[in-house]
């Protein structure tokens, strides 16, 4: 009998190597209780959270609570239904109004997940004969997108212009074009020159859908993303985004003005064959959606975390993601897997949880520390946090 | 353009990964033989779709195993 778990060999070795060192697990970690968007106990220990995409830190705001309380008891733990059949409530429809008013669209979908809206919309909408063009650094819920569907699936260099336009001019004629980008990438938090190649993408007739996971609620003026904040919003044909990083509770959505939009909540497979979210999610998401409408000054003050924390760390000698500071995510890159486990270590010890991201997640073989900022950190934590990636770097040999 | 010039073009393009100096075998494998890694095959197919200006799309790149295959599909792509 061949052991259909042979092929994950190489991935046990790997993980046993890591764990024979006597580095903590850095994929088993516990929260054992959760103080606040930024504090929680980790292993017995009071813990700085630093990666968690929590931007906005609405997970204990009062309003959204108490929506979630109240929906809890008016409409009880679950729909045990999809949306098509006797999965929608009124908080389902209520979500969705909340997010046409925030990005001021037609239409809004809500998914389960964020990763079911990219693998729903994606591969309903790009079929047989289509062409999907992407960017290589597309999120696993994009790329399994590309694969439940049949359309040709066509990546470009990251952010490079070019290397789009020159794949769209060469897809033959008639055949339908999806273009596929994200606002911000999450692996380095680096943002998109979404206005150029949307402009590109037009040029070639090509729709083109962008992935706001990591934007939403921060970036562009009444937080609807990049594409917002460069001023092309209205020539994206579909926004992706997920109710489990600012709006912070669990689900994924799609928002568009495309007039035949509907009709994909009876085509789009990961919509129609899963149950809907419990009606408390979709009151705390519906809540909290319409909250992050006035959150500007939260905005402000996490944009200044996020310059604080990206001087901070290149002052103290870290080598970074991105020159500048262009989202809430702040990738330091560490010279390999062992040394960048141990550099968790190091900080977990210190009080302080950032992501361990290691390939395929990674692009370039690299191995990344990633922080994500949240609104609610103090400027006091921030800088309590440089201090502990400065010890703890030292201490590992990262910095000098 | 036919074979030879093909194939001509193609090996100016895996030389400079080719760092083993594989023959260029109809039958040699990219993973295998040559020992491409995720990363240089993502940067060669888009050598290759430049070099010649045409898509090989994943959904081609998965039948593309060997020299022979990518010789056949660049051939086959020109028309």
């Amino acid at each position: 009998m061949t052991d259909l778990f042979s092929k994950f060999d190489p991935m046990i070795e790997l993980r046993a190597g890591l764990l024979a060192s006597g580095v903590t697990d850095p994929f088993g970690m516990v929260m054992e209780r959760v103080l606040s968007p930024t504090v929680a106990v980790c292993n017995g220990r009071e813990t700085i959270l630093l990666g968690t995409y929590n931007y906005m830190g609405m997970t204990f705001d009062p309003d959204v609570i108490a929506a979630g309380k109240q929906a809890l008891d008016d409409f009880g733990s679950g729909t045990t239904g999809s949306r098509v059949l006797n999965g929608t409530y009124a908080g389902h429809r209520a979500v969705e109004e909340a997010l046409k008013e925030f990005y001021a669209m037609d239409h809004a979908m809500v998914f389960s997940t964020g990763y079911q809206a990219n693998l729903g919309i994606i591969s309903t909408m790009a079929g047989k004969g289509d062409y999907i063009v992407l960017d290589i650094d597309s999120h696993a819920s994009i790329w399994d997108g590309c694969k439940l569907g049949d359309a040709e699936v066509v990546p470009f260099k990251h952010n490079d212009i070019e290397a789009m336009d020159k794949r769209l001019g060469r897809i033959p004629e008639g055949a339908g074009k999806l273009v596929i980008l994200e606002g911000v990438y999450s692996m380095m938090g680096d943002i998109a020159p979404l206005k150029e190649m949307i402009a590109v993408a037009k040029r070639h007739g090509a729709m083109v859908l962008v992935d706001e996971a990591h934007s939403m609620g921060f970036i562009g003026p009444n937080g609807r993303g990049v594409a917002e904040d460069q001023g092309c919003l209205e020539d994206v044909d579909f926004v992706i985004g997920t109710f489990s990083k600012s709006v912070g509770t669990v689900g994924g959505f799609c928002v568009s003005n495309h007039p035949k939009f509907e009709i994909l909540r009876l085509v789009c497979r990961p919509y129609v064959f899963t149950a809907s979210l419990p009606p408390s999610v979709v009151a705390t998401a519906a809540t909290s959606i319409r909250k992050l409408m006035h959150g500007s000054n939260k905005r402000a003050h996490l944009w200044e975390n996020s310059k604080v924390l990206h001087a901070g760390l290149k002052a103290k000698g870290f080598q970074l993601g991105t020159e500048t500071p262009q989202s809430a995510i702040i990738a330091v890159i560490m010279p390999d897997l062992e040394r960048g486990a141990a550099m968790w270590e190091a900080l977990l010890h210190e009080g302080l949880y950032v992501n361990l991201a290691r390939p395929p997640a990674t692009p370039a073989g690299m191995t990344l520390l990633r922080c994500s900022l949240c609104a609610e950190h103090t400027a006091e934590q921030v800088q309590t946090i440089i201090g502990m990636f400065e010890r703890a770097g030292k201490a590992i040999g990262i910095i000098a | 353009m036919d074979r030879t010039q093909t194939e001509a073009r193609i090996a100016a393009i895996i030389e400079p990964s080719n760092k083993k100096g594989i023959a260029l075998d109809d039958a040699a494998t990219f993973v295998g033989d040559f020992e491409f890694d995720s990363l240089t095959v993502m940067d060669f197919v888009a050598a290759i779709e430049d070099e010649f200006d045409i898509i090989i799309s994943m959904n081609q790149q998965a039948e593309i195993e060997t020299y022979g295959q990518l010789v056949d599909a660049v051939m086959k792509l020109q028309k």
